[in-house]
Order: C-alpha cells, then structure tokens, then sequence
C-alpha cells in the first residue's frame, strides 16, 4: 500500500466561476445541474470561497458506520468507494462525514460522492484558474518505499534530528553496491559505523580519520575499478570534517576529479562533540566556543561557503540541498550519482541541528524551509556543461529575521547583527546570481 | 484454559471498531472476538432493509472470514458469554469453557425488551434485532394479510412500511401520543404519519395494548379502549434492553444503571473491563449525566475508543459525550434529526415548515450557538451540524443565513473551521 493521490484546493486562487461543479455533474450524471455535483464550492468573494469534497479519509468514519457494507477504502487507489447495489438509503454516512463528503443527491434520493474519476478527476481539468489541483501526494515515498533501507534499524541520533532521514534516503538511492565513508561527526555517532562489533549500514562502511576521508575513499574506489567491479563510493561527511581540517585532502581529490560522491551534511558546527563552531558557523551564532555574553555575541566572522569553493574545481556535479525539499534532493542526488561515475560529485546538504541550534525537535523541517524562504541559504546546482542555476529561487524572500528567530543560537542578536546578516544574505544572493548569470551566457 | 490479551465480545459497530482501533496499536497482541450470534458480524441497523428484501441476507456482512485472518483475529462464532469471574480475569462462555483476558470489551448490544402483557406467552410472535429475526420476519411478511406492529421507533416504522408495501394491512400501536417519539417532534411525526396512512397504514398513538390471546388467524390484541385486532402477523418492537445477562456472581460488580456504566475512557468500575455501544451507559455531551445513546455513530465512536483504551494508545482522547443523531427514510421521504430534541431552558426554536413541499426544518439554538437541528425533507450534512454542536461554534454572526440554507452554511463553517 502506496501513499494516494488527492485533490487539492487552493482557495486564493478560486474566482467562484462553477465550472469544476458543472463539470463534475455533467461527468458524473449527464446533466450541467450543479447542484448534483460531488465537488461544492461555497462561500463568496468577499469572505473567500469554500469546499467540501470527500476527503477520501485514511480512517473513513462514513465506512464505520455504514450498516450495510456499502462503503470501503481501496487499497490500491485510496479511494472511497460506494457500492450502489449493498446501499440501503439509511443516510448514515452523512451522519458520519464531517466534511460533508458525502451527501444525498436529492434527484435520485441517493447518496454520491467523490470517486476521484478513476485517477483523472473532472474538476481539476475543468479549473481554469489552477485553484484545484491533483496532487501527487508522497511520489518518493511510493518509489522508494520498496527499497531495502540499507541502514540498520535504530539509529542514536538526537530527537528531531533529520540527519536520519538524510542517511536513510541517500543510502536507499544509492543502493546497495556501495562502500560508504562516513568520517568523525553526527553520522557515526548515530550508528553508521556500528555498536558491539557490528556494522550500522548493510554496505561496506569505514572511519576514516577527519583529514584523509576523501583520499581513502578514493583509494578504494581505484582498487574496485582496477578489479572491473562497479560499486558507488559514497562518503557522508560533516561540515566540520569538510570544510576544516578535511579540506586539504577533498579539494585535492577534486582536483584530481576522483569518481566519488562526496555529500557533507551541513549542521553549521561540530554539534557532535559539543557544538564547537566550524568555519561554516553563520556570523553571530552561538556556540560553545563562540559563547554569548558580556564581552562576547557570538561567531564574529561570516561562514565559509564551501559548495560556492567545490564549483571552483570544476567538479562533475555539485549543488545544494535541503531536507525541507526533498523532491529537489532526490533529483541532485540521481545526477550526483550519474556523475560520480564520471568523476567528483559533490553534494552540500543544510541540515537543521535541533540540539545546537536550540529549536523544538517538531520544528526540523520548519527550520530547514525558513532558511529556504529567506535565501539564507539557496538551492541551486552546478556542472561543467550547464553552469550554475538556482533549482528552486525565491522571487520573494521573507525577511531573515523569519529564520533568525526560528532557533535559540540566534536569539540574543542584536539589530547591528541583524543588519549584517540580512545584508549578507542579500549579497551572497547577488554573488550566486552573476554565477548563474555567467553559466547562462 | 485458552488465554489471549484482548477478549471483544458482540460483532456489531462497538465491536469492530474495538478490533480496528487495537490493531492499529498493537499489531500482534492476541486478539479474540467471541459473539453469541452464529453469522459473521453484521449491523442490526441493516435488518429492515434484509425484511424488505431489498439486502440479501448473505450481502450484509461487514467483514469476511479473510479480515479475521489477515488481522490475527481468533473468531468464535455461536457462543455466548455466561458469566464473568473478574478477580481472575476470566469469561465464562455458555458451552462451559473460559477464556482469560488481559483487557475485556463488553460490546455486547441490546435485545428487544419485551412488554409484561398478559398473554404474550400465548401468542406466536416476532421480533427484529438479529439476522435470523430479519429471515422469519421477510419470510411471513409474504403471507400475511392483517399485521399488528406494536412500537412506533424506528424498527417498528420501519417494519410497518415494509409491511404495507408486502401487501398487509398495517395497524400501528404506540403509548406514546405521537410516534417516533424521542427522535422526531410532533410536526415531524405528523408527516411520518400522514404518509403512513397515505398508503394505507392504520395508526393508534397514544394506545396501549392490555392482552394478547390466541386466535384463529393468529391473535386477538386487545386495547385499553376496549377495541380488538387481529393478527396473522405481530411485530413486538416495544424498546430495547442491553445484553447484561452475564452480570452475575463476580460480574455483578460492574457498576451499572439501564446499562453498563462507564468513564469518559469507556472503562467500566471493574478493572481490565470496558464496555460500549448499546450496551453501555456513557456521558452525555449535555450534561455530566451518563444516558443510554444506543445510536450507530456513537457505538462506533465508543469502540473506537475503548480500543485505543485497551491497547494504551496515547493517540486517545475522551468521550465528548454522546449526541442523539438519527436518520430515517420512509415512503421515498427523509428525516433526520442531530441533537437534543428539548429545548433548553432560554433556548429558542425557529421552524419553517412548507406545506406544498413537505419541507419542515426546526432548528433549537442556545446562546447562540446549535443544540439541535431536524428536518424533513430537508437535506443537510448531519455529521456537519454534530460537528457545530460538539465544537459549541457560536452562530449568532451567521444566524439568519443558517435558517435560510443550513446545509451551505454549515458546509461554510466546516470549509472554514476545520478543513
């Protein structure tokens, strides 16, 4: 059983005009007559428009409480369906729905519902304003799901934590003929390499040391080619082992255009061994050795942008992701893969750290989209052949302080730190874009 | 002794609502579903409609023999529990064997409360509540020429109509002064009764029946005035009692009124016991009094619950209290009813009644906010307007709209307020 399709209604976008309703009726009993519509939009301009519409619940009370048998989920469409011939006329389901979902059409003294038109709804095709829309619900979920997750099950990373979900989906994708680096940080601490003996991953995994992650992969990665057996050398990494002490030895391998996938999760610290700052701490953060008080505010130097110093290499492939858009990491990770058959492929992941950046662990996600929202960071991609350009730019950021605010690191800021942050932001945009405007010309 | 962690007795709404709700928690515990009736589970709320003819006494069902081994249900058909020892968490069944049990539902629903009329051991006659009620019931309904339905609820209406349509000549009798007393108002029920006698159905509200003897048709019914029927067929639905039989010795401890009572959780004063649907008495939303409110949606809801209670799935929330909702068809018509039918004290009741349609809409408000809405003929969203009364969603703003269109308002509301 997949996640299922639905359909979803944008209410700033409806003008009112009906014709989802005539559209439905005419489909589904032959006639315009929109009161027989199984889609009913309310409301008025002024106070906005309304819906209701089966829900096609995943817990349908209108099936509970159908005396006849007469309502079922479908398993394979998630839809609700209604069985004219087991229907006794009771009304009961209407009892049930609170989204009037489902209701009696007065013309047949029957009750009728939404049946989704097999896949291909009336409404949405009818809508001339895009304010109802079929939604693919889930995509990744029903073509991944299937897949053996390679990671052990349990993993110790901190409540809320993302990384997880980062670990669990790269590897999935990956696959199996995989050897995997995942060098001191998070990802070995949440199990990658193993407790009592045993590995963490179903795939050959190693610990390399914070300075020579990338040149070992890329040994092993040799030795395979040099025995004609084809494997992915993958290598999960933090910011601190990437960007610090680690740096020397990746850019080396870039240089060299070694056929690895290098992907650094990027927490903005060393949130593993006590939340220590790294050169890709923002400026004015709190961390244990950037410490707020009377003296001090926080990290005073910007952080270091370490995709934008990858592209300088020239790499195969190199962008940046985030776990809020999760679609837009699926698509980078394919063609990091694919070019990390070729040569480097560097993939740069901002990942939320709920426990250093001091936010509530069920506000990951809404961390990691802020920062999105707010172009404090910015999704975009790089390769030899298509240049830099943004995957998903915000033509209309929210204000930083949006993001700011969000988290605890930021909290004790003050306006002058605010103002440098938001002209920051302001100016890596710009700089990305004359990137990304050099790649079009 | 057989051993399992949870023991559900009954196979109606409550009961598998019960099943659904511990599986989603507790996809392994063992799991045992003990009824007294010999079919799969079926909802007796179908039964008029097997009498009729209109379902086929083998299209009820509401789960197969393969939901039960997908769900790792153990199914024990035709047995009936007999007594309960709950200091050693046991049930005792009819045959004599025992089950023990970690957590117990008692969802064991009600049986036709048969009146203490003199002579009614004498005569020959039927009541509906289980399947094989419906089978006889359709299977006389054929021959007979002169019916005598006693009870004007729901069952008996609904017996009465299909009655008439068979080709009987119907006679009603019912104490109360109007039928469907409880459910609907007097206005309501003068249309029920009007189509009634539309088609040829005989109604005498507010009669009572003082003996029952055999005759050579069938049997002499004679009323408090003085009058006698006859009858080749008798239709008892005079009230429903809750199955409790097997409260006895040790199970006596659980605490009980007209039902089993029960917390906000559906756990009865009985450690490891819970019990709902028509069998348990359980808070109403209205008031802090516990009320028998033996209506499907509230059964479901109950178990649900009481499953989530069982199984200790955090995801549980309390009982908000039960609402009487009921819907009814008769003679190609609707009725329903959501909410209390009294009216509160200060409360106000607006009604609209359009002759020439048989439209009638009554609607009670206090403080502005919905406590009660019927109709006939007069469609709109019941669990809509349940859902305005259970969230107290004040409608003095959109009062005169609401009376003018309560289903597109209150579609609105819902659109706005809990999409």
């Amino acid at each position: 059983m997949g996640a299922y399709n639905t359909i979803a209604f944008d209410a700033a976008k409806c003008d009112g005009c009906g014709d989802c309703m005539t559209a439905c009726a005419e489909t589904k009993v032959g006639a315009g007559d929109s009161a027989r519509s199984r889609i009913q939009i309310g409301g008025d301009a002024a106070n906005g428009f309304e819906l209701a519409l089966c829900r096609q619940c995943g817990d349908p009370k209108c099936v509970s409480v159908c005396p006849a048998g007469a309502l079922g989920k479908d398993a394979a469409s998630g839809v609700i369906a209604w069985d004219a011939s087991k229907c006794v006329d009771c009304l009961l389901c209407t009892v049930g729905c609170a989204y009037a979902g489902i209701a009696l059409d007065e013309a047949t003294g029957r009750v009728a519902k939404c049946d989704m038109c097999e896949g291909n709804p009336a409404c949405v095709t009818a809508c001339p304003h895009d304010a109802l829309k079929l939604v693919t619900t889930s995509r990744i979920y029903n073509e991944v799901g299937n897949w053996e997750d390679l990671f052990a099950p349990g993993l110790a990373g901190c409540q809320g934590c993302n990384t997880e979900l980062l670990m669990r989906h790269t590897l999935r994708r990956v696959g199996p003929d995989t050897v995997l680096a995942t060098p001191p940080g998070c990802v070995p601490g949440m199990g990658s390499v193993g407790f009592n003996g045993t590995t963490g991953t179903k795939v050959p995994v190693f610990h390399p040391l914070l300075t020579n992650t990338a040149p070992m992969l890329a040994g092993v990665k040799r030795h395979y080619k040099r025995i004609g057996r084809e494997i992915t050398a993958l290598a999960i990494a933090g910011d601190g082992g990437a960007s610090d002490v680690g740096f020397q030895s990746l850019s080396g391998a870039a240089e060299r255009n070694e056929q690895i996938l290098f992907m650094v999760v990027d927490n903005e610290g060393y949130m593993n061994t006590g939340m220590q700052r790294s050169s890709c701490t923002p400026y004015g953060a709190w961390t244990s050795t950037t410490p707020v008080g009377e003296a001090t505010h926080g990290k005073t130097q910007d952080a270091k942008n370490l995709p934008l110093i990858m592209v300088n290499h020239r790499c195969e492939y190199v962008a940046t992701a985030s776990t809020a858009y999760m679609e837009d990491f699926y698509d980078k990770l394919d063609k990091a893969i694919a070019a990390s058959k070729r040569g480097f492929a560097y993939l740069h992941v901002y990942s939320p750290c709920t426990t250093g950046w001091r936010f509530p662990t069920d506000q990951n996600m809404e961390v990691a989209r802020k920062a999105v929202e707010t172009n404090f960071v910015m999704l975009w991609e790089y390769s030899r052949a298509g240049g830099l350009h943004f995957t998903r730019p915000v033509d209309d950021p929210l204000p930083v302080t949006e993001y700011l605010k969000a988290m605890g690191r930021f909290r004790h800021l003050s306006d002058d730190q605010i103002s440098h942050i938001q002209s920051k932001v302001v100016e890596n945009l710009g700089f990305v874009k004359q990137l990304a405007h050099v790649a079009k010309a | 002794m057989e051993q399992t962690k949870y023991l559900v007795v009954g196979s109606s709404h409550a009961a598998l609502e019960a099943l659904t709700a511990i599986r989603m928690h507790d996809p392994d515990g063992s799991l045992t579903l003990l009824t007294r009736d010999p079919h799969l589970p079926y909802s007796p709320t179908v039964l008029p409609y097997v009498v009729s003819g209109r379902s086929a006494p083998d299209n009820v069902f509401l789960r197969d023999e393969s939901f039960f081994a997908a769900q790792k249900i153990s199914l024990k058909r035709g047995k009936a529990l007999k007594a309960l020892h709950s200091s050693r968490n046991t049930a005792e069944l009819a045959d004599g064997s025992e089950i023990t049990y970690e957590k117990l539902l008692l969802a064991t629903g009600a049986s036709p409360a048969i009146p203490p009329i003199p002579g009614i051991d004498q005569v020959s006659y039927h009541v509906l509540r289980t399947l094989d009620d419906a089978t006889q019931l359709h299977a006389a309904m054929k021959a007979s020429k002169q019916a005598v339905v006693m009870g004007a609820g729901l069952v008996g209406m609904h017996a009465a109509e299909n009655l008439v349509k068979a080709g009987a000549k119907v006679t009603i009798v019912e104490m109360a002064k109007q039928l469907t007393d409880g459910y609907f108002d007097a206005t309501a029920a003068a249309l029920i009764e009007q189509a009634f006698t539309d088609n040829g159905a005989t109604i005498l509200t507010g009669s009572r029946v003082v003996k029952l003897a055999p005759s050579a048709v069938g049997a002499t019914i004679t009323l408090e005035s003085g009058a006698t029927l006859e009858a080749d067929l008798l239709l008892v639905a005079t009230g429903v009692k809750p199955n409790i039989d097997f409260l006895v010795g040790e199970g006596a401890a659980v605490e009980r009124d007209k039902g089993i009572l029960v917390s906000e959780r559906m756990q009865t004063s009985v450690p490891n016991v819970y019990a709902a649907g028509d069998c348990a008495q359980a808070k109403s939303f209205y008031s802090d009094t516990k009320v028998m409110n033996a209506i499907l949606p509230d059964a479901a809801e109950q178990g649900r619950i009481a499953g989530m209670a069982m199984a200790g799935d955090p995801g549980i929330k309390d009982y908000p209290g039960g609402i009487p909702v009921n819907t009814y068809h008769f003679f190609g018509r609707h009725a329903i009813s959501v909410g209390l039918s009294k009216v509160p004290e200060g409360g106000e009741v607006v009604t609209r009644f359009d002759e020439a349609s048989g439209r009638y809409l009554k609607v009670i408000f206090h403080e502005g906010r919905l406590t009660g809405i019927y109709g006939v003929n007069e469609f709109f969203d019941a669990g809509v307007m349940s859902q305005l009364i259970l969230r107290r969603i004040d409608l003095a703003p959109l009062r005169e709209r609401f009376l003018a269109e309560p289903m597109k308002t209150g579609r609105e509301i819902m659109s706005r307020t809990w999409r």
